[in-house]
This record gives C-alpha cells, sequence and structure tokens, in this order.
C-alpha cells in the first residue's frame, strides 16, 4: 500500500491506509474473473479506433501569452513558476 | 413556463420574434433561483456572461442570422474548460482554476450563439456514478430529493430535468451521460469515440471519455450533436469522418429495422420493475414495426465491469498525475520538501473516490501487476469489441436497460465502492467498445424513472437517434416533469 502510495505521490494518513487497504482487496477479488478468460492470441486494445501515427503540419502560429499560462499559478517569481528546491 | 421549452420549440419562438433570447435566458435564470437550493445541480452560475451572450443573439436574430442554437440557454459540465470562468471538476484540487482557453465542443456551441447559465455538478474528475463524490455537495434528484441523480454528469441531468437550462453537456466514460440521464428521465447521448472533440475536457481516462448531449426531447439531441460533432485537429484522437444531419433520420420509420436485445443486460440484481418497464417498451418497438430479436448473447459482457475498472483507473493515475500543485490548481505550501509537497497537495487536494482510484491505477499498472491486470484487461477489451462488431452485422442496433435500477437513496452506496460500480454495468461496455449509445425516458416505478439504452454501431449515432425518435413519438414519457 504504502509502495503504490509513494508511487503515486499521493500522502495518506494511517485512516487512509486501512481503509484503502479493506476497500481495494474488494475491488481486486471482482478482477479475479477476467483471469479465467482464455485470451490466448488475441491483441491488446489500447483505443477504439483505427487511426494510428496521427501528424499535424508544421505550422508556426502565436502560442497563449505568458500571463494567461502564469495566471494559475500557486505560486511565481516574475516570469517563471516558483517550485520548491529539488536539489537538496 | 418559457424554460420548459425544448430546443426545436424555443427556436420557433425566437425565429418567429414571439420570444428574445433575453427573455428566455432570464426565465432559465429565474428557474434556477427557484429550484437550486433543493436540488443543488450547478456549481456556479453565469448570470452576466448569460445575459451579455443573449444580448448578443438577440442582435444576431434581429439580422436574421439564426441557427437552431442561437439564443439558447445551456448548462455546461464543470469538467470543460470555459475560458474566464471557474472549471472546477468539482474538485478541491481545481476549485479557482481559471482556464486560460475554451473546449472545441465549448467553442462550437459559442460559435452557434448559444447562452452558458452555468456549470454543473459533477461526480470529482467524473469518477463516480452518483454525483456525491462532488467536493462541494451532493446534487438532488427532481423526481425524489432524498435520492441520487445518477454521475458522473448528475447535474447536467437535473438541470435539464429541472428546466433549469434548456439543454446541457456532459462527458462520459463508463455511463455518466447516459445513467445520470436514464436516473432523470432526460435524452443522453455518448457518441462513437473520435466523434466530438475532447479538446479542452479535463481528461479522466482518455481511450474513454466523450462529450456528449443532454436534452429534453430526441430532435434535440440530434440538434446539439449537428453543433458539437466533426473534426478537430486539437484532439488527435477525433476521427475524419463526415458529420451527417443528425435530424435528418428523424422519420419514425422502422419498419424492417433488426433490433438485438443482449439477455446478460438482464443482470441478476435487475429490480423486476426495470425489466418489465424494458420488455414493454421493446414491445412497443415490436408494434412500431422493428424487427426484435429477444435472445442475443455478448457472452463477455460480464467481464466489463472488471476491464474497465482496470482501465479507467490506469489511465486516470497517469492523466492526474499533473496535478502537482506547481502549474495550477490547489498547492500544499506549509513546507520546504517538493516531495513533501507534492504529497500534500494531492493527499488534500484529492478527495476519497480519486484517491482510491489512482491507488488502484497505479497497481495495476506497476511492475510485477501489469500483466496480470492492464494488460490482461486491454485483451479482453478486444473481445469485447469483436462480440459487439459480430452483433452488429446482424442487428442495426442494440437495446438494453440503462441501468439494473431506479436511482437509488443518497448515502445508500457512498461506503461500498463496489456496489457503486455496479450501477454502471449497462453502460460502461460501450465506452469499452467506442461504440455510441443513447439514453431515452422508458417508464416510471412508483414515480421513479426508468432508462432505456441504445447501442448502435461505430458512427451509426443515426440508427439509434431515429430508433429512439421513433419510440419517444409514440409514447408521453418525455413530456412528464417533476414537481419540485
Amino acid at each position: 500500500m504504502l509502495h503504490i502510495a509513494r508511487l503515486a505521490r499521493l500522502g495518506l494518513t494511517e485512516e487512509d491506509v486501512d481503509r484503502l487497504r479493506e476497500q481495494l482487496s474488494n475491488i481486486l477479488e471482482n478482477f479475479e474473473i477476467l483471469q479465467q478468460v482464455d485470451t490466448t492470441d488475441v491483441p491488446p486494445t489500447a483505443q477504439s479506433i483505427p487511426l494510428q501515427n496521427v501528424t499535424k503540419d508544421d505550422q508556426t502560429k502565436p502560442s497563449l501569452p505568458q500571463e494567461q499560462i502564469l495566471a494559475n499559478a500557486p505560486r511565481k517569481d516574475g516570469e517563471y513558476f516558483r517550485v520548491k528546491a529539488v536539489l537538496e | 413556463m418559457n424554460e420548459q421549452l425544448t430546443i426545436h420549440e424555443a427556436h420557433g419562438l425566437l425565429k418567429a420574434k414571439k420570444l428574445s433570447s433575453v427573455e428566455l435566458t432570464k426565465a432559465c435564470l429565474e428557474r434556477i433561483k427557484e429550484v437550486e437550493p433543493k436540488l443543488k445541480a450547478l456549481v456556479s452560475t453565469t448570470e452576466e456572461l448569460a445575459i451579455s451572450q443573449a444580448q448578443k443573439a438577440d442582435q444576431r436574430i434581429a439580422k436574421g442570422d439564426i441557427g437552431p442554437l442561437t439564443g439558447i440557454p445551456v448548462v455546461l459540465k464543470d469538467v470543460l474548460c470555459t475560458r474566464g470562468i471557474k472549471t472546477t471538476c468539482s474538485s478541491k484540487m481545481l476549485e479557482n482554476f481559471i482556464p486560460p482557453y475554451d473546449a472545441t465542443a465549448v467553442e462550437k456551441l459559442n460559435d452557434c450563439g448559444a447562452v452558458t447559465v452555468g456549470k454543473a455538478n459533477m461526480d470529482e474528475f467524473a469518477m463516480g456514478s452518483s454525483t456525491e463524490h462532488s467536493a462541494f455537495f451532493p446534487t438532488h434528484n427532481p423526481w425524489d430529493l432524498d435520492r441520487v441523480p445518477g454521475g458522473s454528469s448528475g447535474g447536467s441531468a437535473v438541470a435539464v430535468a429541472a428546466d433549469e437550462c434548456i439543454f446541457s453537456l456532459g462527458s462520459d466514460t463508463g455511463g455518466s451521460i447516459r445513467q445520470p440521464a436514464g436516473f432523470c428521465s432526460v435524452v443522453g447521448m455518448k457518441p462513437t469515440y473520435g466523434r466530438v472533440s475532447r479538446y479542452g475536457l479535463v481528461a479522466f481516462a482518455s481511450s474513454l471519455d466523450q462529450i456528449g448531449p443532454l436534452t429534453k426531447d430526441v430532435t434535440d439531441c440530434a440538434l446539439v450533436m449537428n453543433a458539437i460533432a466533426g473534426f478537430d485537429n486539437r484532439d488527435s484522437t477525433s476521427v475524419p469522418e463526415p458529420t451527417p444531419d443528425y435530424t435528418k433520420c428523424l422519420n419514425g420509420d422502422l419498419k424492417g429495422l433488426k433490433l438485438g436485445v443482449p439477455k446478460e443486460y438482464f443482470v441478476k440484481g435487475m429490480q423486476p420493475e426495470v425489466e418489465k418497464a424494458l420488455k414493454d417498451a421493446i414491445g412497443k418497438l415490436e408494434e412500431l414495426g422493428a424487427k426484435v430479436d429477444w435472445e442475443v448473447s455478448l457472452p463477455s459482457t460480464p467481464n466489463a465491469l472488471a476491464v474497465y475498472y482496470i482501465i479507467a483507473p490506469s489511465e486516470a493515475s497517469a492523466n492526474l498525475a499533473r496535478y502537482d500543485g506547481v502549474k495550477y490548481g490547489f498547492s500544499y505550501k506549509d513546507t520546504d520538501s517538493m516531495w513533501e509537497a507534492m504529497e500534500k497537495t494531492r493527499q488534500f487536494g484529492f478527495g476519497e473516490e480519486v484517491k482510491r482510484r489512482i491507488m488502484l491505477g497505479t497497481y495495476a499498472l506497476s511492475a510485477g501487476y501489469y500483466d496480470a491486470y492492464y494488460l490482461k484487461a486491454q485483451k479482453v477489451r478486444t473481445l469485447i469489441r469483436r462480440e459487439f462488431d459480430q452483433a452488429f452485422k446482424k442487428y442495426d442496433a442494440l437495446v438494453t436497460p440503462t441501468s439494473p435500477t431506479v436511482p437509488f437513496k443518497i448515502g445508500e452506496k457512498l461506503d461500498d465502492p463496489v456496489q457503486m460500480y455496479l450501477s454502471d454495468v449497462c453502460t460502461l461496455p460501450i465506452n469499452i467498445a467506442g461504440v455510441p449509445g443513447i439514453s431515452i425516458p422508458a417508464g416510471f416505478s412508483n414515480g421513479l424513472p426508468i432508462g432505456m439504452q441504445f447501442i448502435g454501431k461505430p458512427f451509426g449515432e443515426e440508427t439509434i437517434l431515429k430508433v429512439a425518435h421513433a419510440y419517444e413519438q409514440a409514447t408521453e414519457w418525455h413530456k412528464m416533469r417533476a414537481e419540485i
């Protein structure tokens, strides 16, 4: 549980962990049904439409103005997003 | 009373200058003030914007520039980006988020001259089946205020059912338009995957999400589809197929049309009154000239729930990784550590159901479990799609219940995720296959709505609209209104 929470960068309280452990094992039990399905030689489907390698013409056009991109930033510094120190 | 109009009725009056868009918009805004304290369908009301859009629409109409949606009030699910207007996804994470651009579907409605009156409540990030997972408040079903409206587009369905607007937009990943449409007795369509651009739709599960209309009748559904469908190069999964005029197929002619009833959709635990209403409704379709095969089998159907609850949370866990408290949204600031800030941002910004799905998805994608869960689910997804393809060689459309039950009580399934997930058991196979589906009103049990779902082949929206329209014209369910 804690390993998965860490992978997801999701802080959990001890209560969360207890509750989720029970609920998730319940849900996972319901997934067991798939192990009985014969999928020999069945390719996986990632999406349902027949499009592949969609590309766009390389056209230059203005992007959104910087002030709009920064408008929702929780912390900013001039024209930058402000972040916590990555290296300690 | 103007707020009770359908799109096509209101359009007739606007065109004949018997009604102005400002009058119609004010009628909806008044209605919102009257019923919102009981229903809580909206996260925000956009009164100022609405009046200014309505005035502009009236100017267009005065010049003779009027389309089917010009001057018509709409409510948008709060998962659709609206430029300069808060888009919260009913999450604390995006409580104050103001998008710098419009979703393509919103832009298209604006170009038509539609009038935005509000943004609809939903399950947080569209994860849920009851709108109880909104971080703000639950929405109440107009047919019984103690019951849920369905979800995740519960606010969008209620806003239409209670005449707070003339139509609304929702999004559907596993039934999130159709199930609340069924629970509230309105029309709701999930188009074929790729038919409506997802640009500006806040992502939940990218291979399953589609935007679609919720309306008061099937004609309106076709009119809204005309406005929002079509290729968009800003969505790489948007399909470059020509878009027909969806109103052309509404001719009531079901002679020779082949309908299949997949027996697996009449699941164990289905309420007998729902089953009876459906069988009566399908009988009606036979009377109208459709050839019905009652014994169709799609044997992989019972696997769809597990496939969905592996694939959707997996995609969600990746999509929601963007909420890190840096670029936008809620941000935990009371620490100097980057990792702690990120973990706490997500701990306090996300609600319980969202955390549950992120955990589930992360687990299904993690080393050692990927093959057993995610890859296996993708393979079974192929089998489900193949069964639909086979069925559509024999039948023009399939017909099923929208949900196995009538709307349940608020709180009833909140602590039991598996029970909650089961309420989408009839709708989620359609997203897995990527085919279109529509739910229409098909009766009541003790005053609670029952929905009927039609499923079409890929890009076969016209056929299901045609059948839905023929049934609607032969019945009165769509004209009934809840007393609030």
